[in-house]
């Protein structure tokens, strides 16, 4: 069964498999922060209240966390098309997966970011720091050790995303799960790709936990 | 005493502040007037709940009073945009119970974080900001974190980034009430310092009678959204007048038991500065020849002069009771009949 073609197979899997969840992680992150501390800051307590656009962008959110990833995949296809050229493989499969992350990392950046200790708003507004300055000074510096929790836990969740993606004709090693292992019985090489996943999300879990704890000022 | 317009570093004009809750509208404050002296010390102290961290936060606005007007050095806060209210607030310093330092800067970018909000240079900031540290102690912790410092000297961190802007006024809401005895006072020496070398105004709230008289001048009592008294420390010390005010001055002083023998009467003596140095109750025994019980005695020294109180058990006998009392009458001493201790 360990054909040199399957060594390579694999190899070709884990590199999509990769590729697919730190591209997307990235590009939800761009999205998922700034919409995160927007639902802190406009709060109705937030520093700058704008209470509309906080019901609003909360909406949004929760409706996206709502639809399930598989049907997500399938709803968005469209857009897919029209923003890689193609539905099938790793790279189409960005599209669905930083949109069905951004929001996750979203609500993920919001409880993080409240987190942050009231009083220190507070201090930091007594000495005349606008907004913005709260924003960039206190509140993502204070809460970085958590973001990077966060964005662990975020990156093994996206991981476990572009796997499922494999269904629809994603790439990485959900594909090769599916191809090999549903399709045609092959239930040693499934085991093999589940073994991987595995040892990828506990690389990837350890390591952000690592770097927020040195991070991290206050142990 | 009045204080002339020209002195007033802070003054409070009807100023009121309420609160809407789920169970109604809570009146924090209501209709405060106060007038803060450039250069003093002024306390400000009740029990909790009576509305003095609401009434120091409205002072820089952290709440927005909902009605009345708050003139900080001539000008009305409440009139102010949102900018030049950040502007203003970069001319009073405050600092907090819970110190609320950055717990991910060191000391040193602790105290540069106001400079860099007012867009001083990273190198000029940081100059400032070891001249400051040296001010308050700290020179030899500047690159230690928060969690690293003990309490007193996270809050010789947070005075040291209060002072960095050049602030006129120090607000400090409940600073020393989470530290130690010890810590407390010097940390309330520190602030007496920085009142007599940079003549910055300072502003404590505290519930602590103890801490007013270590470093205040002037005292304002809130009870129940209001002002209940007002008045220098050492009148406010020895003689109260408020409900409150006795309360807070006297507190320590009550006893676990209570005295419900009526028939018994007791006199509280209260000796000012220039009493307290003559042995009034040893001269008042030789005059009436009749002893009396001390129920109570302490001294303070508020502002390098004693004070202090006195509660005896007047002898039983009527007419020596009486002769006692006119005794101290004679010598102009300030003694009221109490039932309680």
């Amino acid at each position: 069964m360990f054909k040199e073609g399957m060594l390579q197979m694999l190899g070709v899997g884990i590199y999509e498999s990769l590729y697919m969840t730190l591209i997307s992680t990235l590009v939800a992150y761009i999205i998922g922060l700034p919409v995160g501390l927007a639902l802190v800051c406009t709060d109705k307590d937030g520093i700058y209240p704008i209470v509309w656009l906080n019901k609003i962008l909360g909406f949004i959110v929760n409706v996206l966390r709502s639809v399930p990833f598989l049907i997500l995949m399938i709803t968005v296809i469209p857009v897919t098309r029209a923003i890689m050229g193609t539905t099938i493989g790793s790279k189409a499969t960005i599209v669905p997966l930083v949109i069905g992350a951004a929001p996750f990392i979203a609500r993920m950046v919001e409880s993080s970011l409240k987190e942050v200790d009231k009083g220190v708003i507070e201090a930091a507004e007594s000495m005349g720091a606008s907004p913005f300055q709260i924003m960039f000074k206190v509140l993502l510096p204070e809460a970085k050790p958590s973001l990077l929790v966060g964005s662990a836990i975020s990156v093994t969740t996206i991981l476990a995303y572009s796997a499922m993606a494999g269904a629809i004709g994603g790439g990485g090693l959900g594909a090769i799960a599916m191809n090999y292992g549903y399709y045609r019985y092959q239930e040693d090489i499934m085991f093999i790709t589940v073994i991987l996943l595995v040892v990828i999300v506990q690389i990837l879990q350890e390591v952000g936990m690592r770097i927020a704890k040195i991070s991290d000022k206050r142990l | 005493m009045e204080i002339k317009q020209e002195n007033v570093m802070i003054e409070l004009r009807e100023m009121s502040k309420s609160f809407s809750t789920k169970n109604g509208i809570v009146h924090a404050l209501d209709r405060i007037n106060l007038k803060i002296q450039k250069g003093e010390i002024f306390g400000i102290i009740g029990m909790s709940g009576a509305g003095k961290s609401t009434l120091v936060r409205c002072i820089n606005l952290l709440e927005r009073p909902t009605e009345g007007q708050v003139i900080f050095d001539g000008r009305d806060l409440t009139a102010l945009s949102a900018a030049e209210l950040r502007k203003a607030r970069q001319s009073m310093g405050m600092i907090f119970q819970q110190f609320n330092l950055l717990m991910q800067r060191t000391a040193l970018e602790n105290v540069c974080f106001p400079l860099e909000i007012s867009g001083v240079k990273k190198e000029q900031a940081r100059k400032r900001a070891e001249e400051l540290l040296e001010i308050v102690g700290l020179a030899d912790r500047k690159h230690s974190y928060p969690s690293q410092l003990s309490g007193g000297q996270k809050q010789r961190v947070a005075i040291a980034r209060a002072l960095t802007t050049n602030p006129k006024v120090l607000l400090c809401d409940e600073a020393t009430s989470a530290l130690d005895p010890n810590t407390t006072r010097s940390i309330l020496e520190l602030l007496k310092d920085i009142n007599k070398r940079l003549g910055i105004t300072v502003v404590v709230i505290t519930h602590e009678m103890s801490v007013i008289e270590e470093i205040c001048q002037r005292v304002a009592i809130i009870d129940s959204s209001k002002i209940a008294e007002l008045g220098t420390v050492e009148k406010i010390f020895t003689a109260p007048k408020s409900a409150v005010g006795k309360q807070l001055v006297y507190s320590e002083s009550r006893p676990q038991a209570n005295f419900d023998d009526s028939n018994t009467r007791y006199c509280r003596i209260v000796f000012d500065g220039e009493t307290s140095f003559e042995p009034i109750l040893a001269n008042m025994i030789l005059e009436c020849q009749a002893v009396v019980n001390i129920m109570y005695a302490n001294t303070r020294n508020i502002d390098g002069q004693a004070y202090g109180q006195m509660v005896v058990q007047l002898p039983p006998d009527e007419r020596m009771a009486k002769k006692m009392l006119a005794y101290l009458e004679s010598k102009h001493i300030n003694f009221e009949e109490v039932d309680y201790v």
